[in-house]
């Protein structure tokens, strides 16, 4: 655990020592901060009465492709970027356990991808003030935006445990990600037989549900699981070296 | 300290080591020569743990590097040739953080082996930098310095001096003989004055296998094809050479550049055998005078091409 911290405290360090994360923190803040107000706009317009299902669940559904767009640009160069400095290759040979270099590297990205999340409260905090509303909705959303970003930080670890390029890594994420929101676009291709299991499988479906204030335990534990696999499948990729012979 | 058995790594078809059989113990330095691609940074790699071995065994400390790679690792100290470093930290920095990686605990202790590392490459007054902002030279130093915070007992060194300028090449050796005192040196290299200059002994790797291992001397000594000498006289070089040739002995006499208008023939003897009491008397014979006769020093160079000549299927 002790390592994990150590392994975190520097990923941060690199992550805040350069611009990307700066970059992407303003541009997440910047786009999510135009979608609510638009979205805002449209609920005062035409929007009704219902504010989960009027605003949030707009909100919600246009943070979410920020988050898509952001989150495997804030992973890519995790293990990338120190495959291809060699610096990989080093920390193997430092006393620290695979597990504990790959945890250290997801809670550094988790405390970033949280301090993004935590720049978008100004929003609803401001409409708040003006305009107090019942938390609960919004807390789902919340909480249901940090498990999607849960889910793709480890789709985001995996594939950058892969390769040594960057842009590699980000199209792998984007690839995978894409396809499963993608994937059940449109029911009639994919047939009546696989369409429900497909759907089950799809990551944005087990979304829909927070965006509209519900907090569902199997879509918690979908997104979870989601996480986990990839970062099963990272710890296996980053295992490969016994036979790769590459840091 | 540092141990291989019969140590061996394939990759897919293609064995990057074979039977490799080594060890350093502390207050020695083992050069670990071959041409590149020799299996060199492989060796050093199974041992520094960045991957196991296919087969064999490698030992760091007295722990085997696969069963008990931790417990290895906390023991050993290793720099890439490539000096790896996040550009973007300070040199104090990332020494903190290597500090915490071999389990120092305690802020003076991390401070202690830092400034103790720092001191020793020779880092004093960059602390504070950013890496990305420092000349090849220093990174070199920063990448040595990462392996020497905490003092491990075990140091795994992997071209240290290269892209060195002559006056950083030095110094590095110097700082290599002194580590040799009190640490278990590995250090590859691939130019034989280096190795000559820093190890106690040598071990020479030729596509995957130890070709030979002793003391840089001895090594000489042992592999010396055959001693020669150079003779010079007031003849013509041709007439010299054919007349050498002659003596009981000798295996070959031709000649060769310079002698500055007087003839100059290289000798080379059987092994065993000293003919330069002959050749004085046959130049004599002649009528010439005799200007020089000189034994030709066989360098580490030759005995390792020698080697790696004989190496070859």
């Amino acid at each position: 655990m002790r390592k994990t911290l150590v392994i975190a405290r520097r990923e941060l360090a690199s992550l805040y020592g350069g611009p990307l994360a700066y970059v992407l923190g303003a541009v997440f803040l910047l786009l999510t901060g135009y979608f609510f107000w638009s979205d805002l706009v449209f609920f005062v317009l035409v929007g009704g009465a219902n504010q989960p299902r009027g605003l949030w669940r707009y909100v919600f559904l246009d943070f979410r492709l920020v988050t898509l767009l952001v989150v495997p640009l804030l992973t890519m160069r995790l293990f990338a970027e120190e495959r291809k400095l060699g610096t990989l290759e080093l920390l193997w040979t430092f006393p620290v356990r695979d597990r504990e270099v790959l945890a250290g590297k997801l809670l550094a990205v988790l405390v970033a991808f949280t301090a993004m999340l935590a720049g978008t409260l100004v929003g609803p905090g401001i409409l708040w003030a003006f305009h107090p509303f019942p938390l609960g909705p919004l807390a789902a959303g919340y909480l249901g935006l940090f498990l999607l970003g849960v889910a793709f930080i480890g789709c985001g670890l995996a594939a950058s445990a892969v390769t040594e390029n960057q842009v590699v890594a980000a199209m792998l994420a984007y690839g995978v990600l894409v396809f499963s929101w993608f994937a059940t676009w449109n029911e009639a291709a994919i047939g009546e037989r696989v369409a429900p299991f497909l759907l089950q499988l799809s990551l944005f479906d087990h979304f829909y549900g927070f965006a509209q204030g519900v907090i569902d335990g199997r879509d918690v534990a979908y997104l979870l699981a989601f996480a986990a696999l990839f970062v099963f499948l990272a710890l296996r990729a980053l295992g490969a070296r016994a036979w790769r012979g590459v840091g | 300290m540092i141990e291989t058995r019969q140590l061996t790594k394939r990759f897919g078809g293609h064995t990057a080591i074979e039977d490799v059989s080594l060890a350093v113990a502390r207050g020695e330095v083992v050069g670990f020569l071959g041409p590149n691609g020799a299996g060199k940074t492989t060796t050093l790699r199974v041992l520094a743990g960045v991957f196991p071995p296919t087969a064999g065994e490698a030992f760091v400390g007295g722990h085997d590097v696969v069963r008990a790679p931790l417990a290895a690792r906390r023991r050993l100290g290793y720099a890439p040739e490539r000096p790896a470093l996040h550009l973007e930290m300070t040199v104090a920095g990332l020494l903190e953080f290597a500090a915490r990686l071999r389990d120092l605990a305690g802020r003076d202790a991390r401070r202690a082996a830092v400034g103790a590392a720092v001191e020793r490459s020779g880092l004093a007054g960059t602390e504070g930098r950013r890496i990305g902002t420092l000349s090849k030279g220093f990174r070199q130093r920063v990448g040595l310095a990462v392996a020497l915070v905490g003092d491990p007992p075990v140091l795994l060194l992997d071209e240290p001096t290269a892209g060195l300028d002559p006056e950083q090449s030095a110094e590095t050796r110097r700082l290599v003989r002194e580590l040799g005192r009190d640490h278990a040196v590995l250090v590859s290299s691939h130019a034989l004055a280096e190795v000559e200059a820093m190890a106690d002994r040598v071990v020479i790797l030729h596509r995957g296998r130890v070709l030979a291992a002793d003391r840089p001397a001895a090594l000489a000594a042992r592999l010396r094809p055959a001693s020669r000498v150079d003779v010079e006289a007031t003849a013509p070089a041709p007439a010299l050479a054919a007349a050498l040739g002659a003596v009981s002995g000798v295996r070959r006499a031709e000649p060769i550049a310079g002698g500055n208008g007087h003839g100059r023939v290289r000798v080379e003897m059987e092994p065993g055998r000293d003919a330069r009491p002959a050749l004085a008397a046959r130049v004599a014979e002649r009528g010439w005078g005799l200007l020089a006769l000189a034994p030709v020093e066989t360098s580490l160079e030759e005995a390792f091409l020698a080697l790696v000549g004989r190496g070859q299927p």
